[in-house]
């Protein structure tokens, strides 16, 4: 039904629901960074203005993204993903650090994550390449698109940014899932896995930086550094407990008023919403978050070829592992790793990127192929 | 093994894999849905209690900032311990009161405090009430803390340079960064009132000095009295830098100025690094780096002297003079004189319906190039400018870096002039003069350039035209791995011209001191070789200089190097107001000369007395 009116209004493909479960969640978002920022200043413009004008730029990669056909945007992929590339070997060598990692090219007053924007070319290269791909064995499923991961997961890992790692690793195994991965692969990679363990884990823990090290330390004992990370999950804790039914109201959250909480505006800005709002609150925002991945898998499941499903399932992944990840951080059932909570934290690089992957999803639904020709 | 090919069923199978992502969805977000009502719902009551009683305050743990060393290591800039007292609202029972006692153990205006608590910000967030507390009034509040819940003494640290007022338009000073530097992107991992270098080294190798803060949790009990604390991340101490200047040398150039404004710069010619670099007037970087009132900064910023601009690498003056040695390389390397043709000189050069005059009255006679630098004879510079034109000239001043910054690691560096046609068309939108190019040949009228442009220039000559880009810098040491990395040295490139021009020019420059302008330069120690200049500041002279009152008198230039033979030290002199070049100028290069002869020479030699005066120029351009 809204799908008929909106096509006879040249809005093909607009899903109303979508975009307002969308807006909502930003919605959410801008309060929390409003209430929690409000008083601490960064230099002259507020945070949740400056989150506003993201959302205005993400609003317009929206757009764009939903407006062109992904057909020809798939085309970009390669391309793209060795510009990206280039960027993060750059951000490595002339990037500006914060907080221990250099994330961040600076452009005149802005500065832009590459890794946030590799994570949606990173989709687009894999679905790419699997409606492209031979249907051979598992050497083209697996190992071909494993080492067109590699690069890009090498020097995010190299900045050091655990958590896009990560949510790499994530797009990658989510696309191996829907194009089927038959079970000797599977196998193999086991197999592969067992014998270069103890390999791997001398090497991952020796190259982990030492705040990563503590993270997971504090992650399997929070009371291994008092006063340490250990510290920031247990106030994350105290934060989100404290909120109970109905939460403490706005700008009520003693917690949450950056005396206890690390990151309240970014990557802790779940535990800033479950403190002042309650887990009634928690409820709405979890619902409004699966409202929204239930209409993307409608899409990828809808979709009109073997492109558009893998673009709808990689992105739908992405945002899936995004959204659990940094809320199961919070709540301390994972360990600290930095992943921002899609549309909610404060962040122009991945406010833009998570809009214009919903774009692109949106795209998918559309029944003519671009509104330009 | 297995290779199949997959039919277009395959959409078959994506239905079914995106049904069990959802199914794992629902699973999942049933899991994250149950940990928050067991965190909000079952253990809620628990955690609103523990948050009602989490009384740990955050204190930020400022960094040392790195210290700065002169090149033998002797300290210029350090931090020295204060103690601030701050006051945290939330555990504050009655604001008058506490207002009241602080305003009267430390002697403050009970208004000034309440000002301070009145600052927008979380109640938990503590303020400072007052920094740099001596130890007695420390120790005043810290015995009187527990009838004042809420007050917290801190020990910080302060920026101190026991020099003085030595060196500090290099050293620069340090401020509490202000909301627009917060804005920008390079202080990501600042915060409100952290302290950042705002002039001079203290700036432009801020990055390096700043260090890492860090932080400790402050647990206090329900009386706000601090009861543990434990740090959770200790600040990371900045890098110290090991400047070129030798401070020795520093303290004699400034010295040797005094009350009089002006600047003295001293090079190594074998690699840029500045010996010492002096400006007159100067400022106390103690004062600057504290709080100052708005009466003071006024006062700083409105003095007449303008003690905050650095003249050795802002002041930007008519080179005079000085400008021949450039324009005499150019005369040979361009072949428009040859080392033994003469210009004669009469007093005067008559250049269409004007009189451009010499500084001396009857002229020179018949002089050659050499003669025409040791007498620093005018008409025979105006003839050669004419003959080359601007263009020629411009191009071999560019060359000896005039008109653009030396790219000292100092922020604010200005370029001088070096004039073309071209550049009086974009700035000026007028056309160029013949007569300009006459007045330029001798470093007058759009010609201004720095002093440490001309020391630069002096190394050069000196270095037969290999040149470094002037540095500050020498050596940074690693706090986190203790490693000193020494810098390298920047070539800048070479001047193109033949070894013999060079030879000329120097063995000129050498008379200028023993038999020329600058007699007065003349060391029995060392051989030195160098030029006299005047920059004109008013264009209309009448009657003899004590005539004149001081703030129309002329600059003095002096630019030399020493020994000739293997040049170790290129120095400017440029003395406001203090008229002749040879006169005034050539005594201090000399002095400072024959120091670092004796620093760098195992037996020091007494230096020698003062040797006779001769003029330099008083010259005007009368139409005739």
């Amino acid at each position: 039904m809204i799908d008929r009116l909106t096509e006879r209004r040249g809005l093909d493909g607009f899903d109303i629901r979508y975009v307002g479960l969308m807006l909502a969640i930003l919605a959410i978002g801008v309060l929390s960074i409003y209430s929690v920022t409000q008083g601490q200043q960064n230099g002259n413009t507020p945070y949740y203005l400056k989150q506003l004008m993201w959302i205005a730029l993400g609003t317009a990669a929206f757009l764009i993204m939903w407006a062109a056909d992904y057909h020809d945007l798939a085309r970009f992929a390669y391309p793209a993903y060795a510009f990206i590339l280039l960027m993060l070997v750059f951000v490595l060598f002339e990037g500006r650090t914060s907080k221990g990692a250099q994330r961040w090219i600076a452009m005149g007053p802005f500065s832009f994550q590459p890794s946030e924007f590799a994570k949606l070319i990173l989709v687009l290269v894999l679905a790419h390449y699997y409606s492209k791909a031979p249907r051979v064995g598992w050497l083209q499923r697996v190992i071909v698109p494993g080492l067109l991961v590699l690069p890009g997961l090498l020097l995010i890992l190299k900045q050091p940014d655990l958590g896009s790692g990560l949510s790499f690793v994530a797009v990658y195994a989510a696309m191996l899932l829907m194009v089927g991965v038959r079970s000797q692969a599977i196998g193999f990679i086991l197999l592969f896995g067992i014998m270069l363990f103890p390999f791997a884990w001398e090497g991952v823990w020796g190259s982990l930086h030492d705040y990563q090290r503590q993270r997971i330390m504090a992650f399997v004992d929070p009371g291994y550094d008092p006063g340490g990370k250990g510290y920031h999950a247990l106030q994350s804790r105290i934060a989100i407990g404290s909120g109970e039914l109905l939460g403490k109201g706005l700008y009520g959250g003693t917690q949450s008023q950056l005396k206890f909480l690390p990151e309240g505006h970014t990557d802790f800005v779940f535990a800033v919403f479950a403190e002042e709002w309650g887990f009634l609150g928690v409820m709405v925002l979890l619902g409004l978050f699966v409202g929204l991945i239930w209409l993307s898998l409608e899409i990828a499941s809808k979709a009109k070829d073997q492109l558009g499903a893998l673009l709808a399932a990689g992105i739908v992944a992405m945002l899936c592992f995004c959204v659990v990840v940094n809320i199961g951080m919070t709540a301390g059932m994972f360990p600290i790793v930095g992943i921002p909570l899609p549309l909610v934290s404060y962040g122009g690089s991945a406010t833009i990127m998570t809009m214009a992957s919903l774009g692109l999803l949106l795209n998918v639904k559309r029944k003519r192929l671009s509104l330009f020709y | 093994m297995l290779s199949t090919s997959y039919p277009e069923t395959e959409f078959g199978d994506l239905h079914r894999r995106l049904f069990a992502l959802r199914l794992g969805l629902l699973l999942v977000v049933g899991l994250l849905g149950l940990r928050l009502w067991h965190l909000q719902i079952l253990e809620g009551p628990y955690y609103r209690d523990l948050s009602e009683n989490n009384r740990t305050r955050q204190v930020l743990l400022e960094p040392a900032r790195g210290l700065i060393f002169d090149r033998n290591g002797i300290l210029l800039a350090n931090n020295v311990s204060s103690f601030s007292v701050y006051v945290t609202l939330e555990d504050v029972d009655d604001r008058e009161v506490l207002i009241q006692q602080l305003s009267e153990l430390l002697g403050l205006d009970p208004a000034l405090v309440r000002k301070k608590l009145a600052i927008k910000g979380s109640k938990l967030l503590p303020r400072k009430i007052k920094d740099r507390m001596t130890l007695r009034d420390a120790t005043l509040v810290e015995s009187r803390r527990l009838d004042m819940p809420g007050v917290m003494i801190q020990v910080e640290s302060q920026r101190n340079y026991p020099g003085g007022l030595i060196a500090s338009h290099l050293l620069g000073y340090v401020g509490e960064i202000s909301a627009d530097q917060l804005e920008k992107p390079e202080s990501d991992d600042l915060h409100q009132g952290s302290i950042v270098g705002q002039y001079g080294i203290e700036k432009s190798y801020d990055r390096h000095m700043r260090g890492m803060a860090g932080q400790k949790n402050v647990e206090v009990d329900a009386l706000g009295h601090e009861k543990k604390s434990s740090v959770v991340e200790k600040p990371q101490a900045g890098n110290d830098l090991y400047l070129t200047i030798d401070a020795r040398l520093q303290k004699l150039a400034e010295d040797l100025l005094g009350e009089e404004q002006g600047a003295i710069v001293a090079l190594d010619p074998n690699n840029g690094d500045i010996l010492a670099m002096a400006s007159r007037p100067a400022f106390d970087p103690n004062v600057l780096s504290r709080e100052l009132t708005a009466k003071q900064w006024v006062q700083i910023v409105q003095d007449e002297g303008r003690p905050l601009n650095n003249r050795a690498s802002q002041g930007q003056y008519p080179p005079g003079s000085t400008f021949k040695i450039p324009m005499a390389v150019a005369a040979l390397e361009t072949k428009t004189m040859s080392p033994s043709s003469t210009v004669h000189c009469t007093g005067g050069y008559q250049f269409g319906r004007r009189l451009y005059r010499d500084w001396k009255a009857g002229g020179h006679g018949y002089v050659d190039l050499h003669e025409a630098l040791v007498h620093s004879c005018d008409v025979y510079f105006y003839s050669i400018g004419q003959r080359m034109g601007i263009d020629v000239m411009a191009e071999f001043g560019k060359d000896f870096g005039l008109g653009r910054p030396t790219g000292v690691e100092l922020p604010s560096e200005r370029s001088g002039i070096m004039p073309t046609p071209a550049w009086k068309q974009k700035v000026k939108r007028e056309s160029w003069l013949p007569g300009e190019t006459i007045s330029a040949a001798i470093g007058q009228g759009f010609v201004t350039v720095t002093p440490l442009q001309m020391a630069s220039m002096m190394a050069t000559v000196a270095n037969d035209g290999v040149n470094y880009r002037p540095r500050l810098v020498r050596a940074v040491m690693d706090r986190a791995t203790g490693n000193l990395q020494e810098l390298p040295a920047v070539p800048r490139g070479k001047i193109n011209a033949k070894p013999e021009t060079f030879r000329i020019i120097k063995s000129a420059l050498a008379d200028v001191v023993t038999k020329g302008t600058a007699t007065r330069a003349k060391s029995s120690i060392v051989t030195i070789g160098g030029k006299t200049g005047t920059a004109q500041v008013a264009a209309l002279r009448t009657g003899p200089e004590e005539s004149i009152p001081k703030k129309f008198r002329d600059h003095a230039w002096f630019v030399a190097f020493a020994p000739v033979e293997s040049p170790k030290i290129a120095v400017v002199v440029l003395a406001e107001h203090m008229g002749h070049g040879g006169a005034a100028a050539a005594p201090l290069a000399k002095e400072l000369i024959e120091a670092y002869m004796n620093l760098t020479t195992p037996t020091p030699v007494a230096t020698s007395g003062l040797s006779g005066m001769s003029p330099d120029d008083g010259r005007g351009i009368k139409d005739s």
